[in-house]
């Protein structure tokens, strides 16, 4: 029993080692995603998230972001005037040079957003980090927010749900729209949309922080010019669009 | 003293009207089980006939309690006898408006939710405290008319209620008036459109009800009466008629609403069949022969008048209320628009039945309220005796 087993020592200060690493191995993970939100800490008013969406990049016919936010989000991707569509495709005609335009329009996470002024019990509310969401256990479903929205943004779960995702929590009888993947936001990845356009190659979308000057979409919007749909209603959207 | 409704036609009428407020729930509760997937409502037209039903509801609250207003607040004596029955179709046809509003709600299980959530930016939230302020000025107005020992509270409690529906049918207007990014909406003009409307609709309601209370107790209406009280329904319809024009006609002027105006004046399909046809010949111009005429001088004429101005206001809710959301948003002026979620595309609505029925059941809920206060509380308006002296005194 004295003489010690050199393999034995070596197997078992290798299974420690294995041990410990596979303790720490999420913390590293987590600290990878730095972006990333501890659970419980709340959202920062420092952050701003938006995007900006290169209609010049957008493909006509394309709708990859459309399949994507389907897929993240547990919707059924029906198009009846009663399904929820949280992004949509919108081709585009100029009256009058003729010139044809594709974007994708999706709630766009205004800074006073009439959604939220109007909701009567607080349900629609933004976060501090610029993202408007709708509480699921308080909204009564009166759907006045769908008619404040300029951007026809918001759809109503007209019927019973089943196989929800379990980060996207929706109810029968309320009102959803995009949430900018605020579940994956607040993992330290990017929307749905935004990393499917990318892999379709066209990159059309980048999303970011507003407030970092450092951030790729400021840097951005500070060299090419950029807009918002319905300027003129003041509400300062977190969506911009170049090239229209 | 207060005549009584005969007994039986008390129970004919607490049966039926016990039983459209009973179909009624049966569709609320239809539309609660599948969603709202049974009713004619989508993404596109997310306010549909329950709302016509509830706002004309409210909105006639409102105008119903001028009736009290020019007696107790006016001093006018004809028009206070009849205070305690405009005090309480207010309360009937709100409490039927709100059962509407909120049954057609997507979680109307939730009403305790809207009830301690208030985000005071919004103008629903502040209708919420409005309905509920009405009901208790109203309430009260009615005790201090029915209690001598309130007396002295009487015409303070008037002035109250007088000035709280004046809030209130603004608050009503303001729904819509802040929506700013609909053409159909966001104008200041609302309101007090809004006001005049109710002020027609209200009295509508009061005529048909008294005529008919006064029909069921074999009693007949003073004709002196029935004219001045015709004669002001024929003001506040061409009061009605002038609001509504110059929304119009100040849309029109703008060149960004020439599209939105076109829609429903001229090429909307029904809504412009509702507007010319429904509200301005049936619902105004035709009550007005009625009642400026003087070859229609009975009750009946009156009562056909009233009827029609009610149906009008259906009509222009209709062509307000959902002709205001079937025309597209303008999100990119300047350009054809097309996707699959109805841009730049004229949303179409077909009204389900049960959302109908729901509608249906309000009216059957303020019916109800009405035939059984009337009987109990002893309501029905008096037996004027026709006096020559009093007449100059309405």
């Amino acid at each position: 029993m004295s003489a010690e087993n050199p393999e034995r020592r070596a197997f078992l200060g290798k299974a420690s080692a294995l041990a410990a690493g596979l303790a720490i191995a999420p913390g590293v993970l987590l600290f990878g995603f730095a972006h990333g939100r501890p659970a419980g800490e709340a959202a920062s008013g420092k952050v701003r998230w938006g995007m900006l969406v290169d209609t010049n990049q957008c493909g006509n016919g394309c709708n990859d972001c459309v399949t994507a936010c389907n897929k993240e989000n547990g919707l059924s991707g029906g198009t009846k005037a009663t399904d929820s569509q949280w992004i949509r495709k919108v081709e585009l005609k100029n009256m009058k040079g003729g010139r044809n335009l594709s974007l994708p329009v999706m709630c766009q996470h205004c800074e006073h957003p009439p959604c939220v002024d109007v909701c009567p019990t607080g349900a629609s509310f933004r976060r501090a980090d610029g993202i408007v969401l709708v509480d699921k256990h308080r909204c009564i479903g009166c759907r006045y927010c769908m008619m404040a929205c300029p951007y026809k943004a918001r759809s109503f779960v007209h019927e019973p749900l089943a196989d929800q995702k379990p980060d996207v929590p929706r109810g029968k009888g309320t009102v959803e729209s995009c949430t900018l993947c605020v579940h994956r936001v607040d993992r330290g990845e990017q929307p749905a949309c935004v990393e499917a356009c990318a892999k379709a190659g066209r990159g059309a979308i980048l999303f970011g922080d507003l407030n970092d000057p450092e951030s790729e979409i400021s840097k951005r919007i500070r060299t090419v010019a950029s807009a918002q749909i319905r300027a003129d209603l003041m509400l300062n959207p977190g969506i911009r669009y170049e090239g229209i | 003293m207060y005549s009584k409704v005969e007994a039986r036609n008390f129970y004919i009428l607490v049966a039926a009207s016990g039983l459209i407020t009973g179909i009624g729930l049966v569709a609320a509760w239809l539309m609660e089980e599948h969603g709202h997937i049974i009713t004619g409502m989508n993404n596109q037209i997310v306010w549909g006939i329950p709302h016509v039903f509830a706002i004309f509801m409210i909105v006639a609250a409102s105008g119903v309690l001028n009736v009290a207003s020019i007696g107790s607040v006016f001093g006018k004596s004809v028009y206070k006898a009849r205070a305690p029955l405009s005090s309480l179709l207010s309360i009937a046809l709100l409490a039927g408006g709100l059962t509407v509003l909120m049954l057609d709600l997507g979680r109307a299980d939730r009403l305790m939710v809207a009830m301690t959530n208030y985000n005071l930016t919004s103008v629903f939230a502040w209708n919420v405290v409005l309905y509920s302020g009405l009901f208790s000025f109203a309430a009260i107005y009615l005790w201090t008319m029915m209690d001598p020992r309130m007396k002295p509270w009487n015409k303070p409690a008037a002035f109250a209620v007088f000035a709280w529906r004046i809030i209130l049918t603004t608050g009503t207007g303001l729904i819509f008036a802040f929506l700013v990014a609909r053409q159909a909406y966001g104008s200041a003009l609302l309101p007090p459109m809004f006001i005049v409307m109710s002020f027609a609709w209200g009295l509508a309601v009061f005529h048909i009800v008294q005529s008919s209370l006064y029909a069921w107790n074999g009693k007949t209406l003073d004709p002196v009466i029935l004219q001045r009280m015709k004669n002001l329904l024929g003001l506040f319809v061409i009061a009605t008629l002038y609001f509504v024009a110059t929304y119009h006609l100040t849309n029109l002027y703008f060149a960004r609403q020439d599209g939105f105006e076109r829609f429903i004046l001229a090429g909307g399909g029904i809504f412009p069949w509702l507007f010319w046809a429904g509200y301005v010949l049936l619902g105004s111009f035709l009550p007005l022969v009625l009642i400026f005429h003087p070859a229609f001088d009975k009750t009946r004429h009156t009562v056909i008048a009233s009827l029609l101005v009610i149906f009008g206001s259906f009509a222009l809710l209709y062509v307000f209320i959902i002709g205001g959301q079937a025309y597209p948003l303008s999100i990119f002026p300047g350009y054809e628009v097309t996707s699959s979620f109805g841009d730049g595309q004229i949303a179409s609505y077909s009204p389900s039945l049960p959302e109908f029925l729901l509608g249906l059941g309000g009216l059957g809920v303020a019916f109800l309220i009405t035939t059984i206060c009337v009987r109990v509380l002893g309501m029905a308006p008096p037996h004027d005796i026709p006096d020559r002296r009093k007449r100059d005194t309405f």
